[in-house]
């Protein structure tokens, strides 16, 4: 085995493109490890945890490029490392002349912008905000780890200006109809939301698509807002505007339970809203807390979509969340295929809102389950790559994507899991998500596939069967094709929804058979 | 400069600092966008960015 690294001085790319680079890396025959990032200190550690350590990386600079390769033989390190250019030559490159570097070259391009898009690295990301809203621009904010008085700062200064910054830590926006970050296609309508996750309002807004309405704007506020720190400046703005907004009738707020101080003051805006208004915090139920005659909580993300529908229609019928008599049958039958001393849910997501909904579930289905984002902290697992009993695992969070790509545009990570759990001898039921739209994986289902069939192989040569349930936030307008995934998953023997509650609805009903 | 409400008449006018895949996703939807290939300023020296930033 071979090894080598190349640092190159002040060349700087996005973290996207060199996963990429990364990958077609990774393709060349012999070779068995590579690293292609920025020498931020974060990286920096990360390629130490590699096996990779050499003076030149303690002296690179974050504008610093690195490349390092592990592979059968110094020939095969040599002939990448010497093919650097190659690699790293970006698909359509503009001419150099015409590339901007600064936002404020692009301002002067485009004097007309009404918004900044901004999914720089975190320690940067509030000068850049900052910039953007003394030129004027809205703010969508995608960067993460932004100190949380920087947002306040920012948020603060943007109400001053009518501004506003959604984010930081923003994975989603529809702003009439156009998308932003990771963002489905789905249809204009009259139904507005606000909420502080991505998946969460990925998922709304594709049940509201599948359910023939639209959504006016979908409005992410990121995922602090709520918190007693931030006191939900976002949110308050946003729902300003949407009151104000001629398109939108109804309006959803969707968040993990809010700050308790910020989600009295909260309730109390909300009751007094002119339109109708739906509220879904995950964990807040109408029980103990007042709603009004124009504001109702709900449990679940669909419970928020057929509210938000029944307010449309005037037709105000219940909506238990349940399964259909063929859904109980399908469960009867998978359950019987399970070999002796198979009896536990192993639930890897690429959505954090969606597997903090599913704890929910179990939870109200008296199912105890462990997870590296627990309801609970008793409930929290004692290292995140290993489960114990009834798991689910967020794999979007910071343990599995510093330094790597989310799950939700690269499979590699979950690949592995579910390969190393199919290999526990008391693994029933392999519980996934796919979240298909812009900016996601062009192939989710297909990224994961060989998994998935592996690991059923696998527990079928010990004598039983490994349930595969999936859901699928997508539309009939995403670039990834949602028949053609759905498909797939379907002929590797999936059960297979449109919603993710429903998915751990089913995973419940398994489990209480047992 | 475009307030809130108005960024939600529409139609967006984006700039884009960062991920490029962003600004094609926006360009795919037909939204109109400009790219900026971010560098980190100052070499990535945070304090000297802002250093400099008072400056001018």
């Amino acid at each position: 085995m071979a090894s080598g690294l190349v640092v190159r001085k002040n060349q700087y790319y996005d973290s996207v493109f060199l996963m990429r680079v990364n990958r077609r890396l990774l393709e060349v025959r012999g070779v068995q490890r590579s690293a292609v990032l920025m020498a931020t200190p974060a990286n920096k550690k990360l390629l130490a945890e590699l096996g990779f350590r050499d003076p030149q990386i303690d002296a690179a600079q974050p504008i610093d490029l690195i490349v390092a390769v592990i592979a059968e033989t110094p020939q095969i390190v040599e002939e990448v490392l010497g093919r650097l250019d190659e690699w790293l030559q970006p698909p359509e490159e503009g001419a150099a002349e015409t590339r901007l570097h600064r936002l404020e070259e692009a301002l002067a391009r485009k004097p007309n912008a009404n918004l900044a898009l901004i999914s720089v690295p975190g320690e940067y990301a509030a000068r850049e905000a900052r910039k953007a809203l003394e030129g004027g621009l809205n703010v969508f904010l995608f960067s993460s780890n932004v100190p949380v008085e920087d947002e306040r700062r920012l948020k603060e200064f943007a109400a001053q200006r009518n501004l506003i910054v959604m984010g930081p830590d923003c994975g989603t926006s529809l702003l009439g109809g156009a998308g932003l970050g990771f963002a489905n296609a789905v249809r204009r309508g009259p139904i507005g939301v606000i909420g502080a996750a991505g998946t969460g309002i990925q998922e709304f807004t594709c049940q509201v698509h599948h359910a023939g309405f639209g959504i006016s704007h979908a409005i992410g506020t990121g995922s602090r807002d709520l918190s007693d720190e931030i006191g939900g400046l976002t949110t308050w703005a946003a729902l300003e505007a949407l009151e104000n907004d001629p398109r939108t009738e109804v309006i959803v707020v969707l968040s993990k339970p809010p700050g308790a101080r910020t989600l009295s003051r909260l309730l109390a805006r909300l009751q007094a809203c002119p339109k109708p208004v739906i509220g879904c915090f995950l964990g807040v139920s109408s029980r103990d807390r007042p709603a009004g005659a124009n504001f109702e909580i709900v449990r679940t993300i669909d419970e928020a979509v057929q509210g938000a529908i029944a307010v449309l229609t005037g037709q105000r019928q219940p909506f238990p969340l349940e399964l259909s008599p063929e859904e109980r049958e399908r469960a009867a039958q998978e359950k019987a295929r399970w070999g002796a001393g198979q009896k536990y849910l192993r639930g890897l997501f690429a959505g954090g809102t969606l597997c903090y909904q599913a704890q929910q579930i179990f939870q109200g289905a008296g199912i105890r389950v462990y997870s590296n984002a627990p309801l609970a902290p008793v409930h929290r697992l004692a290292h995140p790559d290993e489960s114990r009993e009834h798991t689910v695992v967020d794999m979007g969070d910071e343990y599995y994507t510093t330094g790597k790509p989310h799950p939700m545009i690269d499979g590699t990570v979950r690949r592995e899991r579910i390969r190393s759990e199919s290999r526990d001898p008391e693994i029933a039921i392999l519980l996934l998500d796919f979240i298909l739209g812009y900016g996601a994986s062009r192939d989710p289902v297909g990224d994961l596939m060989d998994a998935i069939v592996e690991a059923r192989e696998t527990v079928r040569r010990r004598g039983g069967a490994l349930t595969v349930v999936a859901s699928i936030c997508g539309t009939d307008g995403d670039p990834q094709d949602l028949a053609l995934q759905t498909g797939l998953l379907n002929e590797a023997g999936a059960v297979v929804f449109t919603s993710s509650a429903r998915a751990a609805l089913f995973c419940s009903e398994l489990l209480k058979q047992h | 400069m475009a307030t809130f409400a108005e960024l939600l008449e529409g139609p967006v006018v984006a700039i884009n600092l960062g991920l490029s895949m962003f600004a094609e996703s926006l360009e795919s939807q037909g939204v109109e966008v400009v790219q900026v290939d971010w560098t980190p300023p100052a070499g990535g020296d945070l304090e000297l960015a802002e250093l400099l930033d008072q400056l001018l």
